[in-house]
């Protein structure tokens, strides 16, 4: 079984439906309509901000501050990509197409992930450039340093968020219960859990957070967070590894 | 050649196919017949290398599915129909099921030509009727030009052109010399395109035999008569030489003697007759019999005689039952020949 014409397969798979091209269309739109419409409003409202505040102002992370939308819809293009083939009970063609389910399970997720990870560069640039178009005097120039690390970080961090979920959905088959587990997790639980000074030190090992540290560019005040930006990429590329590892190892064992 | 050896399946506690041991072999249509629920569909997913067997072992040409080179190609399967993507198009559905076998698209164009769904290869599956889906799963079964195809239930649905059209599909392409295993729970479906017959219930092997013995062995015709003297009418026919057998409520069953000669003895006797009446067990009688065996003979395991009261050996048992089966074979309802 030849790897390069399951990718060809699977790369017609997945341009071949609407709705899952749609996600990622949604994702780039909703990061960079968001991201510029709170850099216009950071703009705006950067005067009443307190001087402290002012100190650790960092325009690239504003720019970014789509994502916390954008990735979701990063999520539901990593869930429907594996489940699709559970709720359309195409996987039983698939895997009578490809019994090697190793083959096909990372043959499916390497195109995804190439897709999604173009999409997210095209994305994080857009978003960038738009951004600091609107803050204007407050804006921040690619060739500052930790700049561009931030930007083609953030494309990474939208991409590893669709792998993650790919890796749940392959656990859990049901796109409504991935959807239902990963959708409140990353926008609440994730969230909830760093806002809470108690909980604050584990919700920050959680892949999102640890992920995200690699769009700042300007550290909060007494930052004392145990990770550096790649440290927190590496992070949350492990939490992708432990999904897609388990995702594998559950699709190998079960009847399709 | 599909040969299955001690398949079985369990799920929990259910055992969903049970220790079966056939052989499905080219330039025929095999049948596999079985009320639901008897572990058809369960049976082709472990062909499929889709499910893992319990225990057993199956082979396609000799080789364990996973071992196939581009599977496609050398076994083709349609197992729902609805099991694709609705938004994808027909011709996408099948392009990518063919490149990841390296079958060239060209292919996809044939086969969709095949079944008669070119002029809607670019319109998405999720508008198609349930034929059109059929057609669209049979494409994909053909796909690869494979030597052994198998179909699960494939006429589920059709209108009486889309049956007619798939039994001659079915037909030509055992013709052609491939493997053809196609499953059902019609009986009369089956007689009119198998050639051999794989009969399973409850998971078991029910029986395994060529159509013609199981029709020759099954389809009997025999006269039911009815009389206010009953022992007398014994007596008579008795002295005619002419067999008989019990039927239900005291009526007398007769091989092979035509119900006018026997309505003129009757009349010659002076007998009053209340009944006299030609008949055909239907093969759908005999299989829905034999399937009705494996209930009882899954509820009460060992003596099946002692269920109902006495065994009815050689009331039709087919070849290659291996008298697992066959000893039960009769059933309640079943006349019991006298000699
Ligand atoms: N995944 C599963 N988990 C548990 N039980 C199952 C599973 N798949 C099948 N079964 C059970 O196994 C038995 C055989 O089912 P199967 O679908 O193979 O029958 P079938 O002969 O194809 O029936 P039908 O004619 O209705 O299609 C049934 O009792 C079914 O409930
Ligand atoms: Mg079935």
């Amino acid at each position: 079984m030849a790897v390069t014409q399951v990718v060809r397969s699977e790369w017609t798979k997945i341009r071949s439906v609407q709705s899952t091209v749609w996600t990622l269309g949604l994702a780039a739109v909703v990061t960079i309509g968001l991201g510029a419409l709170i850099s216009a409003l950071s703009k705006s409202e950067y005067e009443n901000l307190s001087p402290r505040d002012q100190l650790t102002f960092d325009p690239t992370f504003i720019s970014f501050a789509g994502l916390s939308l954008g990735q979701l819809a990063m999520v539901v293009f990593g869930v429907l990509v594996v489940s699709n083939e559970y709720s359309t009970g195409m996987i039983r063609m698939s895997l009578a197409a490809v019994p090697q389910r190793g083959t096909f399970f990372f043959s499916k997720v390497a195109v995804a992930t190439v897709l999604a990870l173009l999409v997210s560069l095209v994305t994080t640039f857009a978003t960038f450039f738009l951004g600091q178009a609107l803050l204007g005097n407050l804006s921040a120039s690619i060739g500052d340093p930790g700049v561009l690390r931030a930007v083609i970080g953030a494309a990474l961090y939208m991409t590893l968020m669709a792998v993650f979920s790919m890796g749940v959905a392959a656990m859990l088959r049901s796109p409504m219960l991935s959807l239902g587990i990963l959708v409140p997790f990353f926008f609440l639980v994730s969230s909830i859990l760093g806002a809470v000074s108690a909980t604050e030190k584990i919700g920050r090992f959680l892949p999102d957070q640890a992920g995200s540290k690699i769009m700042q560019v300007v550290a909060p005040l007494n930052d004392d967070t145990p990770y550096g930006p790649w440290g927190g990429l590496g992070i949350m590329a492990l939490w992708v590894i432990a999904s897609l590892a388990l995702g594998y190892a559950l699709l190998r064992h079960r009847d399709a | 050649m599909i040969e299955l050896s001690g398949l079985t399946k369990r799920y929990g506690e259910r055992v969903a196919v049970n220790n079966l041991t056939f052989t499905v072999r080219p330039g025929i249509v095999t049948g596999f017949l079985g009320p639901n629920g008897a572990g058809k569909s369960t049976t082709m997913r472990m062909i499929l290398g889709l499910d893992r067997p319990s225990a057993g072992d199956v082979r396609i040409d000799g080789r364990h599915y996973a071992q196939l080179h581009d599977p496609l190609r050398q076994i083709g399967a349609l197992l729902d129909a609805k099991a694709m993507h609705g938004g994808r198009t027909a011709y996408n559905h099948l392009l990518c099921l063919a490149q990841s076998n390296g079958i060239p698209a060209s292919r996809v164009t044939e086969v969709l030509d095949t079944v008669g769904l070119t002029p809607v290869a670019r319109k998405r599956a999720k508008g198609f009727s349930l034929g059109m889906g059929q057609r669209l799963g049979i494409a994909g079964a053909l796909l690869g030009d494979p030597r052994i195809l198998m179909f699960d239930e494939p006429v589920n649905g059709l209108d009486p052109e889309g049956i007619h059209w798939i039994r001659n599909l079915m037909k030509s392409l055992a013709h052609q010399g491939r493997t053809v295993f196609v499953s059902s729970h019609l009986m009369s479906e089956m007689a009119l395109t198998a050639e051999h017959l794989v009969v399973i219930g409850q998971g078991r092997l029910m029986a395994d035999t060529s159509m013609a013995d199981f029709i020759r062995e099954n389809s009997r015709s025999y006269v039911t008569m009815r009389s206010p003297e009953r022992e007398r009418l014994l007596d008579v026919l008795h002295a005619a030489g002419i067999a008989v057998a019990d039927g239900p409520d005291g009526a007398v069953e007769v091989d092979g003697v035509a119900a006018p000669e026997l309505g003129e003895l009757a009349a010659r006797e002076r007998l009053v007759l209340h009944e006299l009446s030609p008949r055909q067990a239907s093969l759908e009688e005999a299989f829905m019999q034999l399937t009705a065996e494996s209930v009882e003979y899954h509820a009460h395991d060992g003596d099946p005689g002692a269920v109902r009261g006495g065994p009815a050996p050689g009331g039709g048992a087919t070849s290659g039952g291996e008298g697992q089966w066959g000893a039960g074979w009769g059933g309640p309802e079943q006349r019991r020949r006298k000699g």
